[in-house]
């Protein structure tokens, strides 16, 4: 294992530790309870809006808390869901009176541990509302799996949401714009190389020279397919076409594009798959209003892509566009 | 079975010892069908574990298995964290008032444990997970009970059945957690969650055997 970091153990704590010498201006942190809340919440009468999840998907969440999107994030260990005692501590210090959104990835283990901290919350007087975000289409049969994870989608949840609940909306109306941006996102990615958890020491998975995974999550676990490697075109329509075809996306439709880096792609590569998928939402009649490119939702040092598409209206345009000022995205201001 | 509460203590230095030795395996398991990380996350959970166990001398098994569930709930994360942390939890309340455990209330405990992990991970038998090893656990030990064997033999039953129910979760297809989202390329691998039972329920009957006579 080849990485930047001082002991494995170590690693959250600081980067976290880091964090909050980068950006004193906009984050508290307390790297010992894992917490990173805004630095001027809790504000009163606006609905706070907090997420979490494993560490290792950085800037998500962690770099998306600041004005126009998250009031407070929970980093868990890497890849593992930051634990209740985290959930409660920031519900609480973000509470400004008028109630607390939980956004939550599907995965099993941040759903339970963020049901257990809502119910801790509203024991304690706190109302607590969740969101569970399940976009990507690479889990074909949500019968028989812990169902659709949740992935890029996230990134463009907290930023709509964290813009509603900032023009001090109500918690009906912040749930409400962050249930939309979930039914109207699919995604799809995929792995030319595995990770490492700096704990355990190796990649998680094996992938050889001439293989790609597809399908994969942001957990380093292993995707639906494997498959020979192929060009950024070919892998672009492999990504896109069931994400168009399970919402479905339709001609007309006007959409924000993400293509997102996993965290080990070079930007070069992520605009080579931007341009194949311009070419082919533009085939199909389907306009670019918004678009992002570059790493907002890793895997560590993988090496891939995911492809992001949410349907827009006036009210996300609108919402997408309005001022946000966090350590990883910023503009408006 | 005299000295309840110290056995309840020496049950749970052996299980923090098992999970050290056992938490590259675990995580190698992991790696396979999930996200390389159950080893590490049950050994830290654990080593919070003991040392505050250690410090409740004298209080009763239920105590000590309340402090269990809520340091496991802090520290373990992931959904290792919340369903064995409802498992001590609700052993405990199976065991709340009593301080001199026979195999009913064993039996009771590992019952109500059973139950918290079915309700909060919403999982049956056959689905490739934590219950697949402790359902049959559960049987054999509600079995041997019912026949009139002693606790420590019961006990054994429960964690032969145990193995082999880890074991059975090799050709079973995941349909619950990370390990679902492979599909079919999930079978072949045995479950890590089921294998951490196992190892638990292994622990608790090794423990209570060299107590026993």
């Amino acid at each position: 294992m080849k990485k930047l970091i001082n002991r494995p153990e170590d690693v959250v704590r600081e980067e976290l530790e880091g964090m909050a010498a980068a950006h004193p201006d906009l984050l508290r942190v307390d790297p010992e309870l894992q917490v990173i809340i805004r630095k001027d919440a809790p504000i009163e009468g606006k609905v706070g809006v907090i997420s979490g999840g494993g560490s290792g998907h950085e800037p998500l969440h962690g770099g998306f808390v600041g004005m126009g999107m998250l009031d407070a994030a929970c980093p868990g260990a890497v890849f593992t869901s930051p634990v209740p005692d985290q959930m409660l501590e920031a519900t609480k210090a973000v509470n400004g009176g008028a109630g607390v959104l939980h956004i939550v990835k599907n995965y099993t283990g941040d759903v339970m541990n963020f049901e257990l901290a809502a119910e801790l919350a509203q024991a304690e007087g706190i109302e607590v509302r969740s969101v569970i975000i399940n976009d990507d289409v690479a889990v074909q049969d949500s019968l028989y799996t812990a169902g659709r994870r949740g992935v890029g989608g996230t990134v463009l949840a907290e930023k709509i949401t964290g813009a509603l609940a900032e023009r001090k909306a109500s918690l009906d109306e912040v749930e409400a714009v962050c249930r939309k941006v979930n039914e109207n996102v699919r995604s799809m990615g995929m792995a030319l190389t595995s990770c490492t958890v700096p704990t355990a020491g190796k990649p998680t998975f094996e992938l050889g020279e001439n293989e790609m995974e597809i399908g994969i999550g942001i957990h380093g676990e292993p995707g639906r397919q494997r498959l020979p490697l192929a060009s950024a075109d070919e892998i672009t329509e492999m990504l896109v076409t069931p994400i168009l075809e399970d919402l479905p996306f339709r001609r007309g439709d006007q959409v924000l594009a993400f293509v997102n880096g996993m965290g080990g792609t070079p930007l070069m590569e992520l605009y080579i798959v931007f341009r194949q998928l311009h070419r082919i939402l533009s085939d199909r009649g389907i306009t670019i209003a918004r678009s992002l490119v570059g790493d907002y939702i890793t895997s560590l040092e993988m090496a891939g892509v995911s492809i992001t598409l949410l349907r827009l209206d006036d009210q996300l345009i609108d919402l997408w566009d309005a001022p946000v000022h966090t350590p990883a995205l910023r503009w408006g201001v | 079975m005299g000295n309840s509460d110290a056995i309840t203590l020496e049950i749970l230095r052996r299980i923090t010892e098992v999970m050290r030795e056992n938490a590259e395996e675990l995580t190698r398991l992991d790696s396979a069908i999930g996200d390389g990380d159950h080893g590490t996350n049950m050994a830290r959970g654990f080593n919070a574990v003991l040392p505050k166990v250690e410090a409740m001398a004298g209080q009763p098994p239920s105590a000590l298995l309340k402090t269990t569930a809520t340091t496991l709930i802090s520290t373990v994360g992931g959904a290792a964290g919340p369903l064995y942390g409802t498992a001590f939890l609700r052993a405990a309340t199976a065991l709340d008032g009593k301080n001199d455990i026979d195999e009913r209330d064993v039996l009771a405990a590992f019952e109500a444990a059973l139950e918290g992990i079915k309700a909060r991970g919403k999982a049956s038998p056959g689905e490739k997970t934590m219950v697949d090893a402790l359902t049959p656990a559960v049987d054999a030990l509600r079995a041997a009970v019912e026949q009139g064997q002693d606790l420590s033999t019961a006990l054994d039953h429960a964690a032969a059945a145990a193995r082999t129910g880890m074991e059975a979760t090799i050709p079973m297809l995941a349909t619950k957690g990370r390990a679902s989202y492979l599909g079919e390329r999930s079978i072949g691998h045995q479950d890590p969650g089921a294998t951490s039972s196992y190892l638990i329920v292994q622990a608790i009957a090794d423990v209570v055997r060299e107590n026993s006579g």
